[in-house]
C-alpha cells in the first residue's frame, strides 16, 4: 500500500440516498496521486452518483469524502473546482452559445479571479488567457475548432471539450464520466494517450467507463459497483476474473435488471 | 416639437431600465417580472431625498443608486436561489409588495403619492425638457457603454456561462448565485437610475406608476428587441414607446397587446429582433454579405 501522504482522495463509507433508493451504499476506496482508477459497473450501479458526491453536486447522505486530508462534505461544486477537482459529464454540458475557446476561458477565469471582487470586473478578452486556452485545446486536439460555437461540435469533440475545460482548472483530481462513449476507434486511442499524459503530470484520474477494454487497459486499479454497493476492488486482471463481477455483468446481459 | 421631446424622454428613460433588465434576463438568463419595483424604488428614493431631505438631484443620485443596489442585493439573494418558474413568481411578488408599500405607508404619501419633486439643475441652470432629454440620452449612452463593458468582464462571462449551462458553470469554479446576483444588482441599479430620472421628469409620482404592468412592458421591450443583445432593449423601448403614440385608440389594450407580443415573440422569434437567428439579422447578413462574429449573442 502507498504511504498515507500519497493519498489524494479517500471515500469513506459513502452513501447517497434518493428517498428510499440507495444509489450509493456504503462505498469506500482510496486513490493515490498520479493513479488511474477505473470505476465500473452495470447501468444504474451508482457510478455517476458517486462522482456527483465527490464533486459536490450531492451532499453524501452518510460517510465522507476526503480530499488531500480535508473533509469536503457540503462543499458546493464551485468550491470543489477551486480545490482542484475537475470533472466531465456523462451527458455533455457545453456552453452552446460560446465559442470553443471561450468555453475553456470560463474555467481559466474562474481559477484566476476567484475571490477577488474587483478583478472580476477586469476584461476576459486578453491575449494571454486566449493563448492559455489554446494551449489546452491543443493538448486535447481541438485547436482547429477554437472559433466554432460549441453547440455545433459533434459528440467526439464535445467529449474533448469537456476534458479541456476540466484541465483548465489545473486539477489534482480529474473525474472522467464515460469520456470514451460515442467515440470512434481512432479517437479512443487518442484520448487514451491523453489520459496517460495527464496522469504523467501527477494528476489522479478517476474514470467511469463502460468499454471494458478501455477500462481494463487504462486503469491501474479498478473498483466495481453494483446496485450502489462496492462489489470488488483490485488490479484489472483480478477483477475481470472475479466470479461476482462476471455474474453482475452477465446477469445484466441475460435477464436485464430490475431497478 | 415639445410633444416629440416628451415622447423621447420617456423612451430613453424606459430604455435605461430595459437595458438593466436585459443584464438580468439576457446576460444572466434569469427571468425577472418585477423590474418595475426597482424603477419605483429609484423614483421614490430620489423623490424623498429631494423633497424631504432637501438634497439636489445630483446630491441624491449616488444615494439612490446605492439604495437600489442594496435592495437589489437583499431581494435578489433569496430569489436567485430558486429556479425559473419560481423566480418568475418571486419577482412578481416583489413587485406587488413594493407597490403596496408605496401605496399604503403614510411615509410614502399613500395613494396621494409624492408631488413637488424639483427639476434638475446642471451648473445652476434649470433644465427645460430639451435639456432634460439631453441628460437622459447621456445616461442612456452611459448605460449602453457599461452594459457593453460588462460583457467583456469576468463577471459578465460568468453570467453567460451560468445562462448557457448552470451545472457546467458551477463545476468550473463559478458560483451561480454570485454570478446571478451581480447581474441582478447591476440591473436594479439601472432601474433605479431610470426611476430617479422619471421622478424628476414627471415631478409627481404615485405607486401605480410602478405596478406589475410596467414590469411586463419592460420585459416586452427586452424580448422584442432581443434578449442578451446590446441594442435590443433600446430598439424594443423605441418601438413600444412609439406605437401607442401612433395608434392612440390601442392604448387601452396595451397590456393585452404586450402580453400577446411576448407570447408571439417567444414562440416565433425567441432571440428578438436583433437576436442571432432573427429575420432582421438574416436580412442584414444577406445585404452586407458578411457575418459579424458576436460573442454570446452580444
Ligand atoms: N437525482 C436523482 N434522483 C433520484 N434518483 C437518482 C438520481 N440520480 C440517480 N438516481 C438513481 O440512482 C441510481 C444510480 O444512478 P447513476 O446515474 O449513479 O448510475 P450509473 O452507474 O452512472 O449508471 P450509467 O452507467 O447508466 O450511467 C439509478 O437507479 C438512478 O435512477
Ligand atoms: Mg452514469
Amino acid at each position: 500500500m502507498s504511504p498515507v501522504s500519497d493519498v489524494i482522495l479517500s471515500v469513506k463509507n459513502l452513501s447517497v440516498h434518493f428517498g428510499g433508493l440507495k444509489a450509493v451504499d456504503d462505498v469506500s476506496f482510496e486513490m493515490s496521486r498520479g493513479e488511474i482508477l477505473g470505476l465500473i459497473g452495470p447501468n444504474g450501479a451508482g457510478k455517476t452518483t458517486c462522482f456527483n458526491a465527490i464533486s459536490g453536486v450531492y451532499n453524501p447522505t452518510l460517510g465522507d469524502v476526503v480530499l488531500d486530508g480535508r473533509r469536503t462534505n457540503g462543499t458546493p461544486p464551485h468550491g470543489m473546482a477551486a480545490l482542484g477537482v475537475g470533472r466531465t459529464f456523462q451527458i455533455v454540458h457545453p456552453f452552446t452559445g460560446l465559442s470553443v475557446r471561450d468555453n475553456v476561458i470560463v474555467p481559466l477565469g474562474g481559477a484566476r479571479y476567484r475571490g477577488n471582487f474587483l478583478r472580476s470586473f477586469g476584461s476576459w478578452r486578453d491575449k494571454k488567457i486566449a493563448a492559455e486556452a489554446e494551449k489546452i485545446l491543443d493538448t486535447v486536439g481541438l485547436l482547429d475548432q477554437a472559433d466554432r460555437k460549441a453547440g455545433l461540435l459533434p459528440i467526439g469533440n464535445l467529449r474533448r471539450l469537456e476534458i479541456a475545460r476540466a484541465l483548465a482548472l489545473r486539477p489534482r483530481l480529474l473525474l472522467l464520466d464515460e469520456s470514451f462513449s460515442g467515440l470512434r476507434h481512432a479517437e479512443i486511442a487518442q484520448i487514451e494517450a491523453l489520459v496517460r499524459g495527464i496522469r504523467a503530470g501527477g494528476v489522479a484520474v478517476l474514470l467511469i467507463e463502460h468499454n471494458m477494454k478501455v477500462a481494463m487497459t487504462l486503469s491501474d486499479r479498478v473498483v466495481v459497483l453494483d446496485h450502489g454497493r462496492k462489489l470488488a476492488e483490485g488490479l484489472p486482471d483480478d477483477v475481470s476474473s472475479n466470479p461476482d463481477v462476471i455474474e453482475a455483468y452477465l446477469g445484466k446481459g441475460e435477464s436485464g435488471r430490475v431497478a | 416639437m415639445d410633444y416629440l421631446v416628451n415622447v423621447a424622454i420617456v423612451i430613453s428613460i424606459q430604455a435605461i431600465a430595459a437595458c438593466g433588465l436585459n443584464v438580468i434576463v439576457g446576460y444572466a438568463g434569469q427571468i425577472s417580472l418585477g423590474h418595475a419595483a426597482f424603477f419605483g424604488i429609484g423614483a421614490y428614493a430620489s423623490a424623498m431625498l429631494t423633497t424631504k431631505a432637501g438634497l439636489t438631484f445630483w446630491g441624491a443620485l449616488p444615494l439612490v443608486l446605492l439604495i437600489a443596489a442594496i435592495l437589489g442585493f437583499l431581494l435578489g439573494l433569496p430569489s436567485l436561489r430558486v429556479k425559473e418558474d419560481f423566480l418568475a413568481i418571486t419577482t412578481i411578488g416583489i413587485n406587488f409588495i413594493v407597490e403596496a408599500v408605496f401605496l399604503y405607508t403614510p411615509f410614502f404619501g399613500k395613494a396621494l403619492g409624492i408631488g413637488g419633486i424639483p427639476r434638475i439643475y446642471v451648473f445652476g441652470q434649470r433644465l427645460n425638457n430639451q435639456m432634460l432629454l439631453g441628460l437622459c440620452l447621456f445616461f442612456l449612452a452611459l448605460t449602453l457603454l457599461i452594459c457593453w463593458r460588462f460583457t467583456r468582464t469576468w463577471a459578465g462571462l460568468s453570467c453567460f456561462a451560468v445562462r448557457e449551462n448552470e451545472t457546467a458553470a458551477s463545476s468550473m469554479g463559478i458560483s451561480p448565485v454570485r454570478a446571478k446576483l451581480s447581474a441582478f444588482v447591476i440591473g436594479t441599479v439601472f432601474a433605479g437610475l431610470a426611476g430617479a430620472l422619471y421622478a424628476h421628469y414627471v415631478r409627481f409620482i404615485s405607486a401605480g406608476d410602478f405596478g406589475f404592468p410596467v414590469s411586463i412592458s419592460m420585459m416586452s421591450m427586452v424580448v422584442l428587441g432581443g434578449m442578451g443583445t446590446l441594442w435590443g432593449p433600446l430598439l424594443g423601448a423605441v418601438i413600444l414607446g412609439i406605437l401607442p403614440e401612433v395608434f392612440r385608440p390601442l392604448i387601452d389594450y396595451r397590456m393585452f397587446l404586450y402580453s400577446l407580443l411576448l407570447l408571439l415573440m417567444i414562440r416565433f422569434q425567441p432571440g428578438g429582433l436583433l437576436g442571432e437567428h432573427s429575420f432582421v439579422r438574416t436580412a442584414f447578413r444577406g445585404l452586407t454579405g458578411k457575418e459579424k462574429g458576436g460573442v454570446a449573442g452580444v
